[in-house]
């Protein structure tokens, strides 16, 4: 399996001072999918908006064989397709299909590819329905798959998903699940959902002050640093 | 919250809501041009202002009432300068203010009413308006919503926290972390954008075609509007 993202001793401190990141090594490889635990604050969502340049540290990231640098940049953001924590953030167009079609122009497509590419995602995601429809107008958990038919439609190897089950009522977070699973790009999930965890990820990887104290299996992971509910 | 019902509005099917963007801003113009120039004492030439705008709304399937009523809301801004005026004793041109205003707010209701937000900021765009500040009407109305829960949000926990809560130091609490909030979100939304290849500029929508159908619509407001103009 090659390794799609290779992270060596990246540390990061935001401009108040905090040391965000101190020393990550990181792994991922072609179609694995991988869970980050920790507690609030421990540099879980720092570390993902590394992974495709948001935030800039010290260290090394390669993605797909590319280090991240200036001049890879766009290539990256095209291969690492991150959906946001919060959907309202992540779909600012004013109907849903424009706010699909967005990152596709935005790699060179033509208008009327775009929309066929915008169309055909979201249909896959089951949101055929809405492609007229204002983005407001949705509920949390279609305005989180429409938020992941918006990043799938730049065609990413990698996925990212900032806490995917956060506002999301049971059923919702299942059919989601099925979505996620049914997907084949490499995957680094954020969460504190040790269901969602299990579900949909081999390996965790836990975090604390910035730092990667344990990883390894996933049930090992979550039985090693208690991280359930009971 | 009146933006959402303006949204609801703006997705009818009447024949005013098929017509061409660019031909229903270019009459909403004229209107505009026309009104502001109509003479305070030529009180027929606003009734029949008022009645165009009627057979528009009737046309388009709005009601009515609930129309007039939320563009009733720029008046106490246009009546503190009709009162001045009427102060000064002019009677006729603060009466004439307060009506231009009204009608003017109803016209371009009725504009957002029967177009929606992307049909015309694309019409502005073709018309060369400044790509930023389209931008910024765009994100202004998207997130208007957003922030405005967040805002009902804040005040059902203060009120939880405190029945008698109310007042200046309230509103100054709510507005103030209502500010941070909001830059952290602009601040999201830029991270988003750029994770999904922005590069500082929006690709354009390519123009629809300009149909027989919308000239004839802007010709009829046109000649109707220069007419009440004219002959009253």
């Amino acid at each position: 399996m090659s390794r799609v993202i290779q992270v060596v001793g990246l540390r990061y401190r935001y401009p108040d001072g905090t040391q965000a990141l101190d020393g990550i090594d990181f792994h991922l490889n072609s179609g694995e999918s991988v869970a980050l635990f920790g507690a609030n604050g421990s540099g879980k969502t720092t570390f993902v908006l590394h992974l495709n340049g948001l935030l800039r540290g010290e260290g090394s990231i390669e993605i797909c064989g590319m280090p991240l640098e200036d001049e890879t940049l766009e290539q990256i953001r095209s291969k690492v397709g991150v959906v946001f924590q919060d959907s309202d953030e992540q779909l600012f167009m004013p109907t849903v299909l424009e706010d699909v079609a967005f990152g596709p122009l935005n790699l060179g497509l033509s208008p009327d590819d775009a929309l066929t590419r915008a169309r055909t995602v979201l249909k896959r995601v089951g949101m055929a329905h809405t492609f007229d429809r204002a983005p407001y107008h949705l509920s949390a958990g279609e305005k989180k798959r429409v938020a992941i038919a918006g990043v799938l439609a730049m065609d990413p190897e990698i996925l990212v998903l900032d806490e995917p089950t956060t506002f999301l009522d049971p059923p919702t977070r299942r059919d989601l699940l099925t979505l996620l699973r049914g997907l084949p790009q490499a995957k680094v999930v954020v969460t504190h959902d040790a269901n969602l965890a299990r579900a949909l990820t081999s390996r965790a990887v836990f975090f604390d002050q910035g730092r990667i104290t344990g990883q390894g299996d996933v049930i090992e992971i979550i039985q090693r640093f208690h991280w359930e509910y009971s | 919250m009146h933006h959402l019902v303006i949204d609801r509005w703006s997705r009818g099917s009447s024949s005013l809501h098929q017509r061409d963007p660019r031909a229903k801003l270019a009459a909403l113009l004229v209107f505009l041009v026309v009104l502001s120039t109509t003479r305070p004492a030529a009180q027929w030439a606003f009734i029949a202002y008022a009645a165009l705008l009627i057979v528009a709304a009737h046309v388009a399937r709005l009601p009515i009432l609930g129309l007039a009523g939320r563009a009733a809301l720029v008046l106490p801004f246009s009546a503190t300068f009709a009162l001045l005026t009427w102060w000064s004793g002019d009677s006729l041109r603060a009466l004439a203010l307060a009506e231009k205003s009204f009608l003017s707010g109803t016209a371009a209701l009725l504009l957002v009413g029967t177009t929606p937000l992307t049909g015309w900021t694309a019409a502005l765009e073709s018309w060369r308006v400044p790509r930023m500040l389209i931008l910024v009407i765009q994100f202004v109305y998207r997130y208007l919503f957003v922030i405005a829960e967040q805002v009902q949000r804040m005040r059902w926990a203060a009120l939880c926290r405190g029945p008698q809560q109310r007042g200046f130091r309230l509103a100054a609490g709510l507005v103030g972390v209502l500010f941070a909030r909001s830059w952290q979100r602009a601040d999201g939304i830029y991270h988003a954008m750029l994770a999904r290849g922005f590069r500082g500029r929006f690709v354009p929508a390519p123009p629809a075609p300009f149909r027989s159908s919308d000239a004839l619509f802007f010709s009829t407001c046109l000649a109707g509007c220069l007419a009440i103009r004219i002959l009253l």
